[in-house]
């Protein structure tokens, strides 16, 4: 498997640590309560089919990165870094 | 046999070997089955279960019989094929799975007893006792049905794996494979050919059909100059494609040194990973058997490999032979071998519509119903519409068709359709994306078909990338439609083998369908068809059409099982090359390493550290001398040690502080510059993630220390929650930790130490002071922490230094009663002053758990606070760090659980467990640290400490875990 870094390039899976569901980019409120929080932190749907999930550039350029791939077919749409969402004033 | 003037083996350069212990002679290019057979030895091996003499059936890498031991100085290599392993000068093989020898063994006994060995014999008969499974039944039964032995030895070989990059992959390098990377190569792309086999050509060789009127191989040979003259083509030979991946990715073993004598020079195998934008798959089409009876003595053989062993290395594998076929390919093997003197008994064509113009005997519409020979086939038995008869004959060459090796195409979850004009399974497009399939691997049969085939799929997989390709001359080809009827199992008295390697035959494959295993699947599993080491690549297609046979059903109805990567076996040694013993994983060494190993220190792992464990004094008989020395010598004098693991990142920027406040408890914010504060960060789920001091240089300059465990942990969080949360702060973070060489000088005579090493004496610099200074002209940095309890500083230089300056920092402690100390002295010295490591903020501990929730600072949010809060993560059922005293010395207990006195020992009344213990020479006493539940409310209290793997039942007091300078007396001195 490969994955396009925005910034490196084309890299081998290995550079890459593997997170989850980009659900974890929406860190719920101080009191969002215990609910919000178990959600934020624990649950996650099993996709078959497109995914957003998150992959850290560990022995590149250390950037985390929005990859948008298919569960069925491998196949990987896009890549994003996580902090040109922050800059273009997506909420986090 | 040899046949004069065929072959393209070098007959100047005779090459001697050993099987089973005798020497033959061969020549340059044979393999040891081209070479036995030259030396008319036709039995080469005893089959997996019925111990059956066998010979070999290919002449390629999907060869199911002729497996070998290769036996080297130091290894020993099981289950090599005999058609792939070349021969050299001093090669040692030996067969395998046989007792006492190949041509008597007692195994043999089993194929008397196949009656009772059916399919599913073992789950039927060794039901019970379910105890003697593992005991009797598996060791006996692995000792009788077997492959290849190791030689239990560690294979002290050289492999190496690689890494390599192209616009176009080519697998494969008969007419489709050569005609494609040509064309792609005058493009100017960067093209890999892989080729299995030691020489390009694939079936242009075996085969030798006219190109232009001349012989193949002049054009193979011209391709293959100009292949390898060009900078833009690697030309890779012994080397198996073995599977398809995500994204364009290969795999790919090749041989590099496994035929010649071994040699420094060259590892035996490299693994390569291929990433390709484009590949093309050119791997051609496998010869398939035909089922009849007694079908697997050795000097029955494919067709198409009789050819080979012609063609290639001009061996006849008879004297006097036989053809059986369905398809008009095998009439090439009878012509072929007729212009070369060879003597062909008969063809016995199945067909009943085929020619019968041949200038040996025909017989159309015929089979072969029986054979005889028990090392060696003598005669076979056949009918035909005119009724019986018998033919003495020392080679029957086979065909039953050809099945496209479509493997790869399928290694993605693909699956093959079935075309009835070939009666064979063909590659579904588009399965394998930037895959595409030429020639007889696409099912196209002749060789004008693979060369057409094999430009176009690289004219358009070049056009895919923005590669424009001309179409190039090529040369003018035979164009003969391959004819076929099918045909895959001849009924009659004695066994009919499918799978030769795993010695299934058709009377397996019906019974497993009898019994309700219906699904190819199910009868793969029940039976073991294709489960051998050659994944049944001639027997899978014949096994399912018995199926589909014995089920009533069609063969696309039926199905093929799943092919799976590794198309050929992959040594375990070549894919984990450089793995082994200290290659498992990557060392980190400190800059004092090797002052530390001048003293004689044993190095203990940290991590991928390596730091000194003690320094033994001369006398010193055990690591606790040494220990016990080196605690007194920083509790009395003063101790170095380098601190350098520890993970230490660069924070800039005028949210820097803010920053540190979102990912503390506490607050940073508010730390003046020139001071050090002590943090606690915890996870997003209010667990621990790791504590330790951050330094602030300037308004927004801080240094961070992370623990050596939690080092890359940490950076990875930090950057998570930088580029996800504040991305838009003026922030910038780094990793510094091998920037800087790092040492702890701590003990009473700590200020005196560093006043003989700085250039200027150190003015007032309170506990938690931090700031610049220099040693010897070079600018570095100070720090007043403590790890010890003691007085401490740990001062940093630019690594470059940090050698000179331990060395000279030791050498000045020495003179002062100090000197170096360990992670052994270290760790006692932490404990004796309560202080945690991982060994306590293991991941399962809160705040509050180590008795720190007041530093969970309420005025602000922090990661990990709001779930840090919820319920279950305080109170008192919660297990409390605490300190554990034991006057008596006993054996180390981390690990051991806690109990109540007079309490059941059980694992449901455990009150909590050890997480460290050291002898304190200080003390005298034993010192722990654990968790024990509402244990700081038991502080007093006697507790049972039981420690089942030591065998220790002892009684602790539980108190405090700051056992040394409660107040921090000493750590303000």
């Amino acid at each position: 498997m490969r994955l396009t870094c925005p910034l490196c390039g084309p890299r081998d899976r290995r550079e890459f640590y593997y997170y989850g569901h980009e659900d974890y980019l929406q860190r719920p409120g101080p009191d969002a309560g215990p609910e919000a929080w178990d959600d934020h932190l624990h649950l996650r749907d099993n996709i078959a089919g497109e995914v957003r999930d998150l992959w850290y550039h560990e022995t590149g350029c250390a950037q985390w990165l929005v990859v948008t791939r298919n569960t069925v077919t491998h196949e990987i749409l896009s890549t994003e870094l996580v902090a040109d969402r922050k800059k273009k004033g997506v909420r986090a | 046999m040899r046949i004069l003037g065929k072959g393209q083996i070098d007959r100047n350069r005779p090459v001697s070997f050993r099987f089973d212990g005798k020497s033959y002679q061969g020549y340059q290019g044979d393999t040891v089955a081209s070479a036995l057979l030259a030396n008319d030895v036709r039995l080469m091996g005893r089959s997996f279960k019925y111990h059956r003499p066998r010979g070999v059936l290919t002449a390629g890498s999907e060869e199911p019989n002729a497996l070998l031991e290769v036996v080297g100085a130091t290894n020993q290599t099981p289950n090599v094929r005999a058609t792939m392993q070349e021969i050299f000068d001093g090669l040692n093989t030996q067969s395998q799975n046989r007792f006492p020898s190949l041509s008597f063994d007692f195994m043999g006994v089993n194929d008397l007893l196949s009656q009772f060995l059916s399919a599913g014999f073992y789950y039927k008969t060794f039901m019970w006792p379910r105890a003697f499974w593992e005991k009797l039944y598996e060791p006996v039964i692995r000792r009788a049905a077997g492959l290849g032995r190791l030689s239990g030895k560690h294979d002290e070989g050289h492999y190496e794996k690689a890494y390599a990059f192209c616009d176009l992959l080519v697998i494969g390098s008969g007419p489709a494979g050569l005609a494609a990377a040509l064309t792609a190569a005058r493009a100017g792309a960067d093209v890999i050919l892989a080729e299995e086999d030691r020489e390009l050509g694939g079936r242009l060789l075996a085969d030798e059909p006219d190109l232009d009127g001349a012989p193949a191989r002049d054009w193979v040979s011209s391709t293959e100059a100009e292949l390898r003259s060009l900078p833009n083509v690697r030309v890779m030979t012994r080397t198996t494609v073995t599977g398809a991946y995500d994204n364009g990715t290969f795999g790919a073993l090749e041989r590099v040194g496994l035929h010649t004598p071994a040699r420094a020079d060259l590892p035996r195998e490299c693994f390569w990973r291929i990433a390709a934008k484009r590949a093309v798959l050119a791997a051609g089409a496998l010869e398939r058997p035909i089922a009849f009876p007694m079908n697997d003595r050795p000097g029955i053989m494919l067709a198409g490999a009789v050819r080979s062993y012609l063609n290639r290395w001009g061996v006849t594998a008879g004297k006097r032979v036989t053809i059986f076929a369905n398809n008009d390919g095998a009439r090439q093997t009878a012509r072929q071998l007729m212009a070369a003197g060879v003597e062909v008994a008969a063809i016995l064509d199945s067909r009943t519509d085929a020619t019968a113009i041949e200038d040996c005997p025909v017989y159309l519409g015929a089979r072969v119903t029986d054979t005889s020979g028990r090392l060696g086939l003598r005669s076979i038995s056949g009918a035909h519409v005119g009724g019986n008869f018998q033919i003495e004959t020392d080679c029957l060459a086979m065909s039953g068709g050809w099945n496209p090796t479509v493997n790869l195409t399928c290694h993605l979850n693909g699956r093959p359709r079935w075309n009835v004009d070939i009666a064979a399974f063909v590659p579904s497009e588009g399965v394998v994306p930037g895959l595409s399939v030429a020639g007889s691997a696409n099912g196209d049969f002749t060789t004008h078909a693979c060369l057409a085939a094999g430009q176009a799929a690289a004219i358009e997989a070049l056009a895919e990338i923005g590669v424009t390709a001309a179409a190039v001359p090529l040369p003018r080809a035979e164009g003969v439609p391959y004819a076929i009827q099918p045909l895959w199992l001849v009924e009659g008295k004695g066994r009919a083998w499918l799978d030769f390697a795993n010695d299934v035959t058709s009377k397996d494959v019906k019974l497993s369908a009898q019994e309700g295993f219906t699904s190819v699947e199910h009868m793969k599993r029940y039976t073991t068809q294709g489960m051998a080491p050659d994944q049944g690549k001639s027997s899978n297609v014949a096994a399912l059409a018995v199926l589909a046979d014995a089920t009533g059903r069609g063969i696309p109805e039926t199905g093929t099982t799943t092919y799976r990567p590794p198309f050929t076996p992959v040594s375990i040694a070549a894919m984990g090359a450089g793995g082994r013993a200290m290659g498992f994983a990557p060392q980190r060494f400190t800059t004092s390493d090797q002052a530390s190993r001048d003293r004689h220190a044993p190095m203990i792992e940290a991590g991928l550290w390596y730091r000194p464990s003690y320094f033994p004094k001369p006398g010193e008989k055990t690591w606790r001398e040494s220990c016990d020395r080196e605690v007194n010598m920083v509790r009395s004098a003063v101790g170095v040690s380098d601190v350098s693991t520890l993970g230490k990142i660069d924070i800039q920027g005028k949210d820097a502080a803010r920053f540190l406040d979102l990912v503390y408890t506490n607050t940073f914010s508010n730390l003046p510059i020139g001071r050090v504060r002590y943090g606690l960060m915890l996870r997003e789920d209010g667990l621990v993630l790791d504590d330790g001091t951050t330094a602030r240089l300037d308004e927004n300059h801080f240094l961070m220390t992370t623990t050596t465990a939690a080092a890359g942990l940490v950076m990875r969080h930090l950057d998570f929650i930088h580029q996800t949360h504040c991305a838009d702060w003026d922030l910038r973070l780094i990793s510094v930790t091998e920037s800087w060489a790092q040492f702890a000088v701590a003990g009473p005579k700590a200020r005196a130490l560093l006043n003989a090493v700085l250039d200027a004496p150190l003015g007032d610099f309170p506990f938690m002071a931090c700031g610049e200074t220099q040693v010897g002209g070079v600018k570095g940095r100070l720090f007043r922490i403590s790890f010890s309890g003691e007085e401490g500083y740990e001062v940093a230089v630019p690594s470059r230094y940090g050698e000179s300056l331990f060395r000279d920092l030791v050498a000045k402690a020495e003179a002062m009663g100090g000197g170096p100390y360990g992670m052994e002295a270290l760790n006692v010295l932490r404990i004796e002053k309560g202080f945690i490591t991982h060994a306590e903020i293991h991941g399962r501990t809160t705040a509050f758990d180590i008795g720190m929730e007041k530093m969970v600072s309420p005025k602000k949010d922090c990661i990990g606070k709001a779930m840090a809060a919820r319920p279950g993560m305080v109170g008192e059922e919660r297990e409390q760090l605490v300190g554990l005293r034991l006057a008596q010395e006993t054996k180390a207990f981390g690990g051991a659980h806690l109990f109540t006195q007079g309490a059941e020992v059980e694992r449901e009344t455990s009150q909590g467990y050890v997480t460290s213990v050291c002898w304190s020479p200080m003390f005298g006493a034993t010192l722990a640290m654990g968790f024990l539940k509402n244990g700081r409310a038991r502080h007093g209290e006697k507790i049972r400490i039981v420690d089942h793997l030591r065998d220790l039942d002892l009684l602790a007091e539980v108190c405090d875990p700051v056992f040394h300078d409660p107040k921090g007396e000493k750590l303000r001195a």
